[in-house]
């Protein structure tokens, strides 16, 4: 079966910095991914690559089989794949409603923004009490908030996560689990990048771990705990 | 009863006057507004675009005789948008991410090179006497007066008519239209923008033609209203003097702009027909009624930035996806082989022994002068190396403090007959407390509104101070004009012009040193933290406040020192010539398009501004390698005008290249050599191994 998402020996960089050596990566129709890796272990690069933020300086990214390297982010957009940044990923300058109108236009179409807003309200209710403010004013916790629900309501393709849990409540955390569940069970693959991996492996398939810019290991995510594990020993052990 | 009555009319009359004026202010105003709302660029490029529609409409109308229709939709529906979209596509597609002093000096060099271009390749040459015509027949010769109280021509109509309507229009595509929030989403974050699935070149594409053609449309309906002749200079003033209207409008409002552009139009009108009466009876009231009309709309610019909070709150919105960018780089000093920084500097002793060796002795007058011109020059663009290169501030009013100095030698040497050398550190001394008095106000001012405050102020000292008898001099200056005579030091007397030319490199090499040790101290770290972010400073106590005001002393120090030497060395301040506000931001577009953080890059830029004319367009340097001038080829002299296009080009590279033209070459130069000499390391080292290897087998 052809991947809805594929990686081919990418590697990518910031400037003199690299920070990708030849990950390879496959994220399959419905399926769910969860990528893993300590503090600069290239998680974020992956996720940035895989939505062209950042082109790979050699390598191949293909979505359902075809070519999609150095393709402008757009394009990736129209092909169904979403991607929730890191941090405050938000327009600062505009009302919370405007944000998200943004977002629910362009993937959905004029008729169904009125809906979607109400769904967005519904799955998190401060945001629709803070529905004409300014989003740069709102607190950290519901500035992510509002990235988050920009597309959670989209259902798309592949909705690329990444660090998810990050300045959000424990309980806020586990809605937010669920509502992917959700999504999940409704066809949309997903990409989870995580640095708690407990929530992110109960709900994928597959995880895939990242050292130093590699990928270390692969597998069922079911024996990603172990194994994970067992690697932060050895380096603790070096 | 009648006095009031008699009031009230001359009320009514003056701001029914003042209306043509406001709405042009008006039209510049939402131009800027809808620029900078729709691209996030301060457009000071606004009234060159503006021009060149007005000029290809008066030329399609009275050379060409094309109907109204057709001109205007040929000068504003086709010309304008298409300069809009080329604009786009090869400079602002590059800055979008770029700081707001990178996006300034692009358009600053936009609004000199674009009408040079235009008159070259359109063969348009302004006529003196030759009045623009309008959009509507016998625009300037029918008049209505329904209130019998003051007649307005069918072309004032026209403008206020098309105003109104492109403000109703332009909110509805805001309001209404999913183009508007995607043009301002791709100012924001254009990352974001593509996120959503929306290609944001093709939008800012979009919003860039709109813009131009909202220029396009207020050129020709400005023209006629405004002006005797069309010339390009007259539009470039006219956006300066709106800048305040924009400013009402807080560069996002376009209601706002409209209101504030008519509302700054009454003002100056009510203004000028009160002031002159009042005084005549309150002798209090001549001074300002004397000095202040010109300056108004600066006054009233600097006024709304100093005590509108709003402004003050207002504060860049950055990319949340910057940290895609990759990290600036380093300098190319701090990274150059140990190798390349001895050829540097052996290169350069050698260079600047040979040059200055061939001056003294070989060059006659006229390159001593030159020459000289190019250190004193290089001496005041440190100050600019110092606020914009290090601060990281943007000050448009580097001439004005430049000329508090000259201008204080002159009056120091003409009243008191001081010491030229001591009045020059008087004046720099006076400088620097002026620019630390005006900073303290602008100090909460971000990013643009700081540049836009600071050209305010150059406006203002241009406008008011320097006619002022006790700073410009008065009406003595105007006959006999600011002389200075040249300073003597003991036995040395620098009269003399090559002893004037030592006595220049000693200052600039002392100003270069101390410059340098700015940078490397406590000052230059402080300021580099502040830049790094400002939050983080703070968090390890150091007060941005204090430090941006040592920044602004201290440059306005070296500005006021430079200047001072100037007018020495040309014994005589020569205000327009050397110190005008709009020369000073060609200085800024100078300096920050060489290398705005190194002491080279103000040395170039001083060099590059005395030495381009007579080296490159009179074809001297050519006619050297010749070695004869008569084998020069016809084209030279080349026109002047190419002096503004290629320095427009100039700052058009900067887009690419944000770090300076020179910093860019060195970094190639550097990172090239650093490659090769890495290789051959490599090379010794491999073959070092292998013999080792092989007598060990």
């Amino acid at each position: 079966m052809t991947a809805l998402l594929e990686l081919r020996d990418v590697w990518a960089e910031y400037g003199p910095f690299r920070a990708l050596f030849g990950v390879d990566l496959k994220v399959p129709p419905g399926g769910a991914v969860a990528l893993l890796g300590a503090n600069g272990a290239g998680k974020t690069t992956v996720a940035r690559v895989a939505t062209g933020l950042v082109q790979a300086s050699a390598g191949d990214v293909a979505v359902d089989g075809i070519e999609m390297t150095n393709r402008p982010t757009y394009a990736y957009a129209r092909a169904g794949i979403a991607h929730a940044p890191e941090g405050r990923s938000i327009f600062a300058s505009f009302t919370v409603e405007e944000n998200l109108t943004l977002t629910f236009r362009s993937f959905l179409g004029r008729q169904k923004v009125g809906e979607s807003l109400e769904q967005a309200f519904e799955l998190f209710p401060r945001l629709g009490e803070r529905r004409s403010q300014t989003a740069g004013t709102l607190s950290g916790g519901e500035q992510r908030m509002l990235s988050l629900a920009r597309v959670l309501v989209l259902q798309p393709r592949l909705l690329i996560a990444d660090e998810l849990s990050l300045g959000l409540a424990p309980i806020v955390v586990d809605e937010v689990y669920s509502t992917l569940e959700a999504i999940r069970s409704s066809g949309t693959a997903l990409l989870i990048v995580e640095q708690h991996m407990a929530h992110a492996l109960e709900l994928c398939d597959d995880a895939v771990l990242l050292e130093h810019g590699k990928v270390a290991w692969q597998g069922s995510a079911s024996d990603a705990g172990d194994v994970v594990t067992g690697r932060l020993f050895e380096s603790a052990g070096d | 009863m009648i006095l009031a009555s008699s009031f009230l009319e001359d009320l009514l009359r003056s701001v029914l006057q003042g209306t043509p004026s406001g709405a042009v202010f008006a039209l510049v105003a939402i131009g800027f507004v809808l620029t900078y709302k729709t691209s996030g660029v301060f457009n000071l490029a606004f009234g060159a675009q503006a021009y060149i529609s007005a000029a290809m409409f008066f030329k399609a109308r009275t050379q060409w005789n094309w109907s109204i229709p057709l001109s205007v939709l040929v000068s504003v529906f086709v010309l304008a948008p298409a300069i809009g979209v080329v604009l786009e596509r090869f400079l602002f597609r590059h800055l979008r991410t770029a700081s707001a002093v990178s996006k300034l000096v692009v358009t600053i060099g936009l609004s000199v090179a674009l009408p040079a271009l235009f008159e070259i390749f359109a063969d348009y040459a302004p006529v003196a006497g030759r009045a623009p015509t309008g959009i509507v027949p016998e625009g300037g010769s029918v008049f209505y007066d329904p209130l019998g109280v003051y007649p307005f021509s069918r072309d004032e109509l026209a403008a206020m008519g098309v105003i109104l309507a492109a403000v109703i229009v332009l909110g509805a595509i805001f309001r209404f239209t999913p183009v508007g929030l995607q043009m301002r989403a791709v100012v924001e974050s254009p990352r974001m923008t593509e996120l959503n699935g929306i290609a944001a070149d093709r939008v800012s594409a979009f919003a860039w033609a709109l813009s131009s053609t909202f220029a396009g449309m207020a050129g020709v309906l400005i023209a006629p209203i405004r002006f005797n002749t069309l010339i390009s200079t007259d539009f470039f003033n006219v956006v300066f003097v709106a800048i305040a209207a924009a400013a009402i409008g807080r560069l996002v409002s376009l209601p706002r702009a409209l209101i504030g552009g008519i509302g700054l139009g009454w003002f100056i009108a009510v203004f000028n027909t009160f002031l002159p009466r009042w005084a005549d009876d309150h002798t209090w009231l001549r001074p300002l009624r004397d000095n202040f009309s010109n300056s108004l709309p600066f006054v009233v610019l600097f006024a709304i930035l100093v005590f509108w909070p709003a402004i003050r709150r207002a504060t860049d919105v950055g990319d949340p996806l910057s940290g895609v960018d990759p990290p600036p780089a380093a300098p190319a000093a701090t990274e150059r082989h140990r190798l390349l920084t001895r050829f540097t500097l052996l290169f350069a002793v050698g260079f600047f022994l040979f040059v200055g060796l061939t001056v003294f002795f070989r060059a006659d007058r006229s390159w001593v002068f030159l020459v000289t011109s190019a250190v004193v020059l290089s001496t005041v663009y440190l100050s600019i190396t110092v606020i914009t290169g290090f601060a990281g501030q943007i000050s448009l009013c580097q001439g004005a403090f430049a000329a508090i100095g000259g201008f204080t030698v002159f009056q120091m040497a003409d009243r008191f007959d001081l010491s030229v050398l001591l009045a020059a550190l008087i004046g720099a001394s006076i400088a620097a407390l002026v620019g630390a008095i005006m900073s303290l106000p602008v100090l909460r001012l971000g990013g643009i509104w700081l540049a836009i405050a600071t050209l305010a102020f150059a406006f203002f000292f241009d406008a008011v101070l320097v006619r002022m008898s006790w700073i410009g001099g008065g009406d003595t200056a105007l006959l006999q004009g600011t002389r200075v005579p040249r300073p003597i030091l003991g036995p040395i007397d620098f009269g003399n012009d090559k002893s004037f030319l030592a006595l220049a490199v000693v200052v600039f090499v002392i100003t270069s040193l101390a410059v340098i040790q700015l940078r490397e101290g406590t000052i230059g770290r402080t300021l580099r933290a502040i830049r790094g972010s400002e939050v983080a400073a703070e968090s390890i106590g150091i007060s941005p406040a204090k430090a941006r005001i040592a920044a602004f002393a201290t440059s306005a120090f070296i500005a006021g020192l430079g200047g001072a030497m100037m007018t020495m060395h040309q014994e005589n301040v020569n205000y327009q010539n050397n110190f005008s506000p709009v020369g000073s931001l060609f200085w800024l577009v100078l300096v920050v398009t060489l290398s705005v953080r190194t002491v080279e890059g103000a040395a170039q830029a001083g060099a590059a501004f005395s030495m381009f004319e007579p080296l490159i367009l009179k074809g001297e340097l050519f006619a050297w390698l010749l070695r004869a001038e008569h084998r020069l080829p016809g084209f030279f002299p080349i026109s002047g005008k190419w002096r503004f296009i290629l320095f427009g080009l100039g700052a058009m590279q900067f887009a690419r290249h944000p770090e300076g033209l020179l910093e860019h070459g060195k970094r190639r130069a550097t990172a090239g050599l650093n490659r090769r000499l890495a290789r051959r390391d490599q090379t010794r080292l491999v073959s070092r191994s292998a013999d080792s290897g092989g007598g060990a087998t």
